[in-house]
């Protein structure tokens, strides 16, 4: 197991406005494993993703990347680090096709003219690495994929770039059992080839078939990151849901902690 | 029946030949995904039943040369309005931008006496400043299109009108420009710009074939590209032959034979503006921001600097349409660009196969819809029908092909293709 973290985030503090959404939030990552991010509804997830790839800012804190501290100002820089997101909705153009979307804004070209032989030859071995054996064609239209594929296109555009850590969000959430299954065993290949995967799920059963860690969210604050090998299924729906398990987890609450995340009221 | 092929990273696809090229094809029009098949076969249909209501007048290579010169400032219009149309957006001044940039054009001409080589390229400009000011307004302040461009057709109206002091009517003497939409090639050169057409046609086709085979890609069978060039020459030839013909009304005053120049007008754009989207970064980012705006920024594609350059783009493509009408009228007033112009420019594009929705077109639509548009207008003007007919006739032209689209979207949302 490695021992330094890939991806580290320590103390990070974020509000919209009055609201604080994220307290001291810290978050470790490490090279070959999945990290499950878990949390309930409105929990912080979304927003601590957001921080990392680059879309908000942070108010506090330090992002560590392979032991140098960084600042992620948008996405290219979140992207120039080696840190892709594949998002919920996915964000693949229906009226394109998968070579085409998975180079979508970062086109190799031959002078001005798009050079598609090289892009659909990545591409193709991209998929390949992925165990991806068979496809229609590459050429296929977007729209016309179900939905694990489309995960598995999403995921690939991700993967394409030598990225080192790749953040998925609910992807499985919209998927039948068999492609469930299949993106499953997508993200444990990814970790497997020694990339640091995070993981935002709902779905336990998920968590628990393919994380090395889990660190759940609870009303904004990190209640813990423990081995997944080291908690049980209710002590992990007891940190979503209380923010704390026995003596894992935060303290128990004080009236304050709940004060700054009310519209309109400042501590 | 399918077998399989290996491609790039030794990932298995299906092998296409003739016959599963063919199959994909249908099972694509049976999945929604039309493309500009129901115009070619509209457009069919017109010309057989013109052709046989008016045999004589329709069928003459005079009236076929005619409707290239007719159709230039629609197609022209439609050009651009393809590549704002993509981006799910409107231009409904692109007519009277395009009666601006004639007049701008007419008045450099006439009053002030310039020549035609600083005043079409003002009238360019004049096109290219308008479709600035329409696309930082729709993209920076965010106000839809439909309202910016509803104003802007208001507006420019009335610059037109301003422009003309009141109305009156500016004709211009200039032998080029006039020459431009009304002028034919010699026969010789004729033959000359087909010949180099369809050469380069097939040229672009084998080499992007060889260069896709030589890498162990999945290309098109040979069979569909052979097909596909032949085809070309087949149409550009026997076009050329008929323009070639003698067609003045009176051989002893005249001699009137040769493709109008507009034509390779026409097609030097359409390569152009073809190209530009299929086969550079610009063109793929446009059909991007048109499919899924959202995954575009997230692509980190500048989606409002593609926005306001699809306007440009537009309003570009009114000006050259703008000069082309002057020179086929040899003037302009008040109503150049106006009247039905820009309906016909929307729906030339929109029965191409151009879809309302975004993300779906080509270049090729629009010059394909002009050609159906162009086609009613003329064949019901020669079966001798008032305009009200022709308007309802083409009105309900555009409105099937309107429908065509919203059904092909609900069908290929209903199959997943």
């Amino acid at each position: 197991m490695a021992a330094t973290p890939l991806l580290e985030l320590r103390g990070i503090d974020k509000s919209f406005g009055p609201v604080q959404v994220l307290h001291d939030v810290g978050l470790s990552v490490y090279p070959g494993e999945v990290t499950a991010l878990v949390g309930d509804n409105g929990a912080g997830k979304s927003t601590l993703v957001k921080c990392i790839s680059g879309i908000y800012s942070i108010d506090a804190g330090t992002v560590t990347f392979e032991g140098r501290e960084v600042t992620v100002h948008n996405p290219r820089d979140a992207a120039a680090l080696g840190i892709e997101v594949v998002y919920q909705d996915l964000a693949l153009c229906d009226n394109l096709d998968i070579v085409q979307n998975m180079f979508l804004g970062r086109e190799k070209k031959h002078g001005i003219v798009l050079d598609e032989a090289t892009m659909e030859e990545m591409a193709g071995e991209t998929l390949r690495s992925l165990s991806v054996r068979t496809v229609k064609s590459l050429r296929q239209l977007v729209s016309s994929l179900s939905g694990g594929q489309r995960q598995t296109v999403a995921i690939a555009k991700a993967v394409l770039w030598n990225s080192r850590v790749v953040i998925l969000d609910e992807p499985t959430a919209a998927l039948g059992v068999a492609q469930t299954a299949q993106v499953l065993e997508l993200v444990r290949r990814l970790a497997d080839n020694g990339l640091g995967v995070v993981l935002i799920s709902h779905n336990m059963n998920d968590v628990f078939a393919v994380s090395d860690r889990i660190a759940a969210l609870y009303l904004g604050r990190m209640a813990a990151q423990v081995k997944a090998a080291d908690v049980t299924h209710s002590q992990v729906v007891e940190l979503i849901t209380g923010g704390r398990s026995g003596n894992l987890g935060l303290p128990p609450e004080r009236p304050s902690d709940f004060i700054d995340i009310t519209p309109g009221e400042v501590k | 029946m399918t077998t399989t092929t290996e491609t790039a990273g030794g990932i298995q696809v299906v092998k296409p030949t003739v016959a599963s090229y063919i199959r994909d094809y249908f099972a694509r029009v049976r999945g929604g995904d039309l493309g500009t098949l129901p115009a070619v076969l509209g457009l069919l249909v017109l010309v057989l039943i013109f052709g046989t209501a008016r045999s004589e007048t329709f069928l003459s290579a005079l009236n076929f040369a005619n409707l290239f010169n007719q159709s230039a400032q629609i197609v022209f219009i439609a050009m651009g309005l393809v590549f704002v149309l993509l981006l799910g957006e409107i231009d409904l001044s692109a007519g009277f931008a395009s009666g601006v940039c004639g007049a701008v054009m007419a008045i450099l001409l006439t009053t002030h006496g310039l020549p035609w080589y600083v005043a079409i390229p003002a009238a360019m400009a004049t096109g290219i400043v308008i479709g600035l000011v329409l696309g930082v307004l729709v993209a920076k302040l965010g106000i839809p299109s439909f309202v910016v461009t509803l104003a802007a057709f208001l507006g420019f109206q009335g610059v037109l009108l301003t422009l003309l002091e009141g109305g009156k009517n500016i004709s211009i003497t200039d032998e080029f420009v006039k020459s431009l939409n009304n002028g034919t090639l010699s026969v010789r050169d004729s033959w000359i710009f087909a010949v180099i057409g369809v050469a380069g046609f097939a040229a672009a086709q084998l080499f992007r074939w060889r260069g896709r085979v030589s890498r162990n890609l999945v290309a098109e069978p040979f069979g569909i590209v052979v097909a596909r060039i032949a085809g070309v020459a087949l149409l550009a030839f026997s076009a050329t032959y008929v323009l070639t013909l003698e067609r003045a009304v009176n051989k002893a005053i005249t001699s009137l034979k040769g493709t109008p120049i507009v034509v390779p007008i026409i097609v030097v754009f359409l390569v152009i503006w073809t190209f530009v989207l299929a086969r550079t970064t610009y063109g793929r980012h446009v059909y991007a921001v048109g499919g899924n705006t959202e995954a575009a920024r997230r692509a980190g594609i500048p989606v409002d600097r593609i926005r306001i350059s699809v306007f440009v783009i537009c309003s570009f493509m009114a000006s050259i349409g703008g000069i082309l009408v002057v020179s086929r009228q040899s003037s302009v007033d008040p109503n150049t660009g106006g009247s039905n112009i820009l309906l016909y420019s929307v729906g030339a594009a929109v029965i191409g196969g151009t879809s309302l929705f975004g993300g779906k077109g080509k270049i090729i639509y629009a010059v394909i819809g002009g050609a159906v548009i162009i086609v009613i207008e003329n064949g019901m003007t020669l079966l001798g029908l008032n305009s009200g007919v022709k308007f309802i006739f083409t009105g309900l032209v555009l409105l099937a092909a309107a429908s065509v689209d919203a059904l092909a979207r609900r069908r290929a949302a209903a199959t997943g293709s």
